[in-house]
């Protein structure tokens, strides 16, 4: 067990000083989201009062096509000199690689929406109306929701023809439920008409059912060539 | 077998077209919505055949990932079992009686849960090996289809009805909505995928929209649901004589989604046959039209050692 955890923690350390160094996948979310929010701003001019009702679903739009970006390269990097190649006749297990990975995501997404929030409560004029400390577990719940399914997701579009296409295709119908839980938490706490309580447990019964069953499954997408 | 084809196709369009007469002639008409109602004679029976589809598709897809290992496929059939035995007893226990829905028979969910199970074991015992994916493909395909019927019938009900063309957030439309985008990107997958393993990815992703049905149908839990209550087991109440032609529609439904497939999963067979065949050509004959290349001698001359 100790030495997967330490294939875990060391591809995570390795990914994450790769994109340290380069900032590339970083930079491109930031600038999406921004722009994002930037072109939302102009489409809809929202009142605050309005904007309340609208920005939850805003916020996780923005956030879902951003990690896109990041999940994309996920796997790319290690098809370069067959990396993923070496790792899959080594004896490491499949899963400590993909948790690597997933957690990988999930540390530049959150990091992204952290850099983000800010931007959105000065651009919408956002004050939250409902306990304002349930976006915390929404935002995390939610990050990871759609980082395990886009990490699985990613590795399995790597078998297919135009994989950067293939990935949102596959991800977003299965990310259905996950964003409307996300969506409707927010805009539950932001209007603070109504209690998030019951879309929080629906975001982590999401989370437990699909985080198991990825890596039930990885090992399969993994050796799959 | 394949005298039966004719005779089938014969024998659905016969019903099909007295499925039709019974549903635009016979049937009441309705006292509350007039003759409009009468497009549930075909919205009704297509999702149903469609949802069937799509649960075929399920049990083949987990069945292919099971019988990757003897392990796996020891232990799934041993679920299979728990889940048919568990289905069987647990709807007669008094606690679990009470939280059926009115209108639903503890009688029928145990029967449900034995033809689940059934299923099961009927299509590994018909489907062995690759033909299971086979059966994937067909019915993922042909599943869309219908499922594409109910997606376009339902909003043309809906729109003298309700005065919408759709309802957002209602909890049926939505979750057939769902069902059908991830069958979607099934077949969307299938396409742009040309490794040998495109059988495994897309076995991996029916498990997962299967799994994620049910979490599209709590997600929208809260939301008030206009879609008429189902008509079996869900505590709806339809006049005989409508129960009388909807089931007929249904039967001829599933004859042509039968037929359909039969069709469909001949042609796939097919296909692979004469994929394989021009993969073994190909091996055996490296030279083909074009001159032989030095490099293509190498193997042959090997071989014929």
């Amino acid at each position: 067990m100790s030495s997967f955890w330490s294939i875990t923690l060391a591809t995570l350390a390795k990914d994450i000083r790769l994109e340290w160094r380069s900032k590339d996948a970083l930079n491109a979310m930031l600038f999406f989201s921004l722009l994002v929010v930037v072109i939302f701003m102009f489409s809809f001019d929202p009142l605050a009062e309005e904007s309340r009702h609208i920005v939850g679903g805003l916020v996780w739009v923005a956030f879902l096509f951003a990690a896109v970006v990041a999940l994309n390269q996920t796997w790319a990097r290690e098809l370069r000199n067959q990396v993923l190649d070496a790792y899959r006749v080594s004896p490491a297990s499949a899963n400590s690689l993909f948790l690597a990975k997933a957690l990988g995501n999930f540390i530049l997404v959150s990091l992204l929406e952290a850099l983000m929030a800010p931007l959105f409560v000065v651009f919408y004029n956002l004050r939250p109306l409902g306990p304002a400390w349930q976006l915390i577990p929404v935002a995390l719940l939610g990050t990871w929701a759609l980082v395990v399914n886009g990490t699985f997701f990613a590795a399995m579009s790597l078998r297919t023809r135009s994989r950067e296409l293939m990935l949102p295709l596959l991800l977003f119908p299965v990310s259905i439920p996950a964003v409307i839980s996300m969506v409707a938490a927010t805009t539950n706490i932001l209007t603070g008409e109504d209690s998030a309580h019951f879309y929080i447990v629906l975001l982590l019964t999401y989370d437990v059912v699909f985080t198991t069953a990825c890596l039930a499954l990885f090992e399969t997408v993994l050796q799959a060539e | 077998m394949k005298k039966a084809f004719p005779i089938l196709a014969v024998l659905t369009a016969v019903l099909l077209a007295y499925a039709f007469y019974q549903a635009m002639f016979v049937a009441p008409t309705d006292a509350m919505q007039g003759d409009v109602y009468r497009i549930i004679y075909y919205h009704v029976p297509s999702a149903w055949t469609a949802f069937l589809l799509f649960f075929i598709n399920f049990v083949a897809s987990v069945q292919y990932l099971a019988n990757a290992k003897p392990s796996t496929q020891r232990a799934a059939k041993w679920i299979v079992i728990a889940i048919g035995v568990a289905g069987a007893i647990a709807p007669f226990i008094p606690q679990v009686r009470q939280q059926l829905p009115t209108g639903m028979y503890p009688s029928s969910v145990a029967t449900t849960a034995i033809i689940i199970a059934g299923l099961y074991f009927l299509v590994g015992r018909y489907f062995p090996g690759q033909s299971l994916d086979l059966l994937a493909v067909t019915t993922a395909e042909v599943g869309v289809v219908f499922c594409t019927i109910v997606l376009i019938t339902g909003p043309i009900w809906a729109r003298p009805v309700w005065g919408i063309w759709w309802a957002p957030g209602d909890i049926r439309l939505t979750s057939t909505l769902v069902l059908w985008l991830i069958y979607v990107s099934y077949l969307v997958l299938r396409r742009f995928s040309d490794s040998a393993q495109t059988q495994k990815l897309a076995a991996v992703l029916a498990v997962f929209g299967a799994l994620d049905v049910p979490l599209v149908y709590f997600s929208i839990w809260f939301f008030r649901t206009q879609h008429p209550q189902p008509v079996i087991g869900g505590g709806g109440s339809i006049d005989p004589g409508m129960l009388h032609v909807l089931l007929i529609s249904w039967m001829a439904f599933l004859c042509f989604a039968f037929l359909v497939c039969w069709s469909r999963y001949g042609l796939e067979k097919l296909r692979r046959e004469v994929e394989e065949a021009e993969a073994l050509e190909s091996l055996l004959e490296p030279a083909g039209h074009a001159a032989p290349s030095s490099k293509a001698k190498i193997p042959l001359s090997r071989g014929s050692r």
